[in-house]
């Protein structure tokens, strides 16, 4: 099928994208304004930058929730997609109706109420608050959607693949690495590329089990904002939106450039 | 399938002497209530070409999985070679599957795909790959083997699953649905290499098809499935000309039936009343049927003649009007109504090039068939 | 059960167990417990050396005060009335933002769709802090936006809208607009052009086509679509303490300030476990509708 954009489309279409996006363009260019007004343009300047990069309070959230982040999604990558497979493969076991709702409860659940609940288990059971605490709590928290990812591409998943492992020899942990993980090896990626972007953008879970020794960037971005805007904050996130924005283009040009050899590749094939 | 006459021919189980490679005895398998095999008993002897044929659901692909180790039986035991392989895990099993759906793994190339197995034995190196070449030559894909399976066509997909499945020679192999997914051109050439490997690698085969036809090209057995039960196993000759029941007649091939009542049979013959002040049929049987039996008579259509005079030297003859008419190339199908509202179908060769003009829409004709063309069937 | 699959289940499990689920019964024990000046803020607590008695006069000790409380006090019913309002009324807007541009989006050449679909998940990435504090110096009165209706001469004083509701609402339909435009999406892509042309052929009009086929074909995706707004909506803490000020009352706000301000977990706890009751209705519904659709598939 091949359409052009009629009147109406195009129109709702540049309206709906300039919503989205203006806001977003404001914040990058007022970054690179001279006056500490940042409604009022006073002429081109990177300085904000430079005192974001001397900011030491600054940098050790940065480095804080990049450690954090890095942690926890790790962790929840490797029981999301345990937990995926136990949804997906395991059958019956007792408790399985308790086990699935666990898993997509987290989904749906405010996070002040995620982060409450966490905070109380930590002060019950009486471990220190600070980056363990916050790691424990997004390793649960992203764990979810983790599973969510991976057990979608599971359930699509050819199962007869395994048996042909199995079939031909392999034990079942055989089986697992040498055929199921490689085939599935793209949503575990995904899944661990956004267990990672919602620990680094969780403010409120942070904020109740983070204590007073640890602070992240989203803290410290939230209570600067408070007070009001902060050309700091808008260079800060100017490079945060571009640290997305390259990776979320150059992801979408690798699928599109490995979708479009393989139907190459497969189109040859129906030929020869 | 025809033996070449210089050859004995190959009937295993007719040799009570002959050791089966598997045996079911009394296997139930029950998933829940449901109930997929009902106590089977069957033996399956070495180098046969033995096909499971049954509607979708009748137990066929389960019986197969439990011969891979998929599934355990419920109930009853299943030897291979005399040895209970109940406790056996599917990957420690002398057998393997070609899959309906091939399972070939999409991150490895054709070569791995076939090594995959192969890797996972004792074998060494070296002798893997002298391997690898031999099944790629048995298949004839040498020039594909550096391809992943999707930078292949479906037809040589199903090649590679094949020879991925023999690389490690089975004892058994179990081939479940193998042609499917091909169109029914290549279907029908790939079903003569299909026997070919199987003769040429000496493997026994077992499996698994929905298609009557396919089963019968390949198979040295048919074992015709219904609601987890065996209804017969034969040879596909057997199968087709001597049916035990109105479901084996009426799944394999077309087929006539006729209801009737039928008399004590006599000197192997019996009579059998279907209409109303019509003539009865007779036909030759083997059974002993108590006077007045509901019985089936099954006839072929290609066993009924048809003429526009009436035939003198036929044991049965009918009068009919001609209903329909179908033209399908080699052969012309009619349709025939017959005493009662029964409908006869009868097919013709069409062995002139100018199409039978003497027969036509609401003509008056002549049925006939011998008293040995068709089976009494009582079940 | 084998070794290898028992560690499979287990270890997702118990984990869940410890930190999912323990965690809310102590919040629901404590919602139960009276408010007290010591460290814990609350009594009882809970004395394993004491045995049985000791957890029978534990349990005993227990009571639904502070649900007495919240049920009478106007501070908290009204801000959950006014949370469901708010959620209510932004999923409503949501969606009359959010259809146009899926409508678009799924009628457009096949080449564009997936640069679109890219322009629409760009924004999910982008941390949704951001996206909110991105909105305070639009709104703000010496913001972007009074000053551009100033210099149109639409208006001569600046616009009261942040710290009010009206902004509270922007920041909803900004952060949540991707939620709501991909489900509708997803569903409008898979209708069947030639559904619109029977219609068009037996007689519709565009419009009339619209209304009798598209729209009652995209509903489970619209459903969806709201169901993905409103239930995070609610407890929404971020967009109120952010735009609306203190003159917007939201359930997740109060929860918060409760905890941190106050001090007083026992009616934290008890509002938390409220609000997770409220959420159970629209919840099990967005299940059901879930369900239905993959039946239908």
């Amino acid at each position: 099928m091949n359409r052009k954009f009629s009147w109406f489309n195009a129109t709702s279409l540049t309206l709906g994208f300039a919503f989205l996006y203006l806001p977003m363009l404001i914040l990058i260019i007022f970054s690179f304004n001279e006056s500490k007004l940042v409604t009022v343009w006073a002429g081109f300047s990177t300085k904000w930058y430079g005192e974001l990069v001397r900011d030491q309070a600054f940098l050790n959230a940065a480095w804080t929730t990049l450690k954090v982040a890095v942690i926890s999604s790790s962790v929840s990558t490797v029981l999301g997609t345990m937990a995926a497979y136990v949804i997906v493969r395991a059958g019956r076991f007792t408790g399985r109706t308790l086990f699935s709702g666990m898993i997509y409860a987290p989904l749906v659940m405010p996070e002040v109420i995620t982060g409450l609940a966490m905070l109380l288990l930590f002060i019950t059971i009486g471990l220190d608050r600070g980056v363990t605490t916050i790691i424990l709590a997004h390793i649960t928290f992203t764990m979810c959607f983790v599973s969510v990812v991976v057990s979608s591409r599971l359930a699509t998943f050819d199962k007869s693949l395994e048996e042909a492992a199995l079939d031909l020899g392999c034990t079942p942990w055989d089986a697992f690495r040498s055929v199921t993980l490689p085939i599935i090896a793209p949503a575990v990626i995904s899944g661990w590329l956004l267990a990672f972007t919602l620990s680094l953008d969780d403010l409120v879970i942070s904020q109740f089990v983070a204590g007073p020794s640890a602070t992240t960037l989203p803290m410290k971005i939230f209570s600067s904002v408070r007070l009001g805007v902060n050309p700091q904050i808008n260079a800060l996130s100017t490079i945060m939106i571009a640290i997305v924005t390259i990776g979320v283009i150059s992801a979408s040009l690798i699928t599109k450039r490995s979708i479009a050899r393989q139907r190459a590749e497969e189109q040859a094939a129906v030929r020869n | 399938m025809a033996q070449p006459a210089n050859r004995p021919v190959f009937a295993p189980w007719t040799d009570p002497n002959e050791k089966p490679l598997i045996q079911f005895k009394n296997v139930t398998k029950k998933f829940g209530e449901f109930v997929a095999i009902d106590d089977m008993t069957l033996d399956i002897y070495r180098r046969e070409f033995f096909a499971l044929l049954g509607p979708s659901g009748c137990g066929k692909t389960t019986l197969m999985r439990m011969l891979a180790g998929f599934e355990a039986p419920s109930e009853g035991k299943i030897l291979l070679d005399g040895v209970d392989i109940a406790p056996i895990p599917p990957n420690k099993r002398a057998t393997n599957m070609m899959f309906q759906s091939y399972a070939l793994f999409p991150h490895l190339s054709v070569w791995d795909n076939i090594a995959f197995g192969l890797h996972r034995s004792d074998m060494p190196k070296d002798q893997i790959s002298a391997r690898v070449e031999e099944m790629l030559r048995l298949v004839k894909l040498e020039k594909f083997a550096k391809r992943k399976p999707h930078q292949i066509s479906g037809g040589q997909r199903q090649r590679v699953a094949l020879a991925r499945s023999l690389a490690k020679a089975p004892k058994l192999l179990l081939l479940d649905e193998p042609l499917g997914a091909l169109d029914k051109k290549l279907r029908q050439d790939t079903q003569f290499e299909l026997m070919d490997i199987q003769e040429k690698t000496g493997t026994t085969f077992v499996i698994v098809t929905h298609d009557q036809e396919e089963a019968m090209t390949v198979a040295s057995r048919v074992a015709v499935m219904d609601h987890g039960k065996m209804i017969q196993v034969d040879t596909p000759d057997r199968i087709y000309e001597t049916p035990n029941s109105v479901y084996v007649a009426d799944f394999i091939g077309d087929v006539n039936l006729i209801e009737g009542k039928a008399s004590a049979p006599k000197d192997g013959k019996v009579s059998i009343a279907w209409a109303e002040g019509q003539p009865e049929i007779v036909a030759e049987t083997g059974e002993t049927i108590a006077p007045g039996t509901t019985v089936h008579f099954a006839i072929r259509p290609e066993k009924v003649a048809i003429s526009v005079d009436k035939p003198k030297d036929r044991a049965n003859v009918l009068e009919g009007t001609v209903s329909d008419i179908a033209y399908l190339g080699n052969i012309s199908t009619y349709k025939v109504e017959v005493a009662g509202g029964q409908m006869i179908k009868t097919q013709v060769a069409n062995d002139r090039r100018i199409a039978r003009r003497d027969i036509t829409w609401d003509d008056k004709v002549w049925l006939s068939f011998t008293d040995t063309a068709g089976v009494v069937l009582t079940s | 059960m084998n070794p290898r699959r028992l560690f499979l289940i287990l270890t997702p499990y118990l984990w869940l167990l410890v930190f999912f689920l323990i965690p809310f019964v102590i919040v629901l024990k404590i919602s139960l417990s009276d408010y007290a000046i010591s460290i814990p803020p609350y009594t009882p607590t809970f004395d394993l050396s004491a045995g049985w008695e000791g957890f029978k006069s534990f349990l005993s000790a227990l009571d639904t005060e502070n649900f007495t409380f919240l049920a009478t006090d106007a501070l908290y019913y009204t801000a959950y009335l006014s949370s469901l309002k708010i959620a209510f009324i932004a999923t409503v807007l949501t969606l009359l933002v959010a259809y146009p541009i899926a409508y678009g989006m799924a009628q457009a050449p096949d080449e564009w769709r997936p640069t679109l679909m890219m322009l629409v998940i760009l924004p999910f990435w982008t941390s949704f802090l951001i996206r909110v504090y991105s909105w305070i110096g639009i709104l703000s009165n010496e913001g972007f936006l009074n000053q551009f209706l100033l210099w149109l001469g639409v208006i001569d004083t600046p616009l009261i809208i942040l710290n009010t509701q009206a902004a509270v609402y922007v920041g909803i339909v900004y952060t949540y607009l991707p939620f709501m435009i991909l489900p509708i999406y997803s569903a409008l892509e898979k209708l069947d052009g030639s559904l619109i042309e029977a219609a068009e052929d037996l007689g519709c009009s565009k419009i009339q086509a619209f209304w009798l086929v598209t729209f009652p074909l995209s509903r489970p995706g619209v459903i969806a679509g709201c169901f993905l707004v409103f239930i995070p909506t609610l407890g929404e803490f971020v967009i109120p303490s952010l735009l609306g000020g203190s003159s917007t009352l939201m359930i997740g706000k109060v929860l918060y300030e409760e905890f941190f301000s106050n001090r007083d977990w026992p009616v934290a706890s008890a509002v938390a476990v409220v609000l997770l009751l409220i959420l159970i209705i629209p919840i099990v519904l967005f299940q059901r509708n879930e369900q239905k659709q993959r039946e239908a598939n």
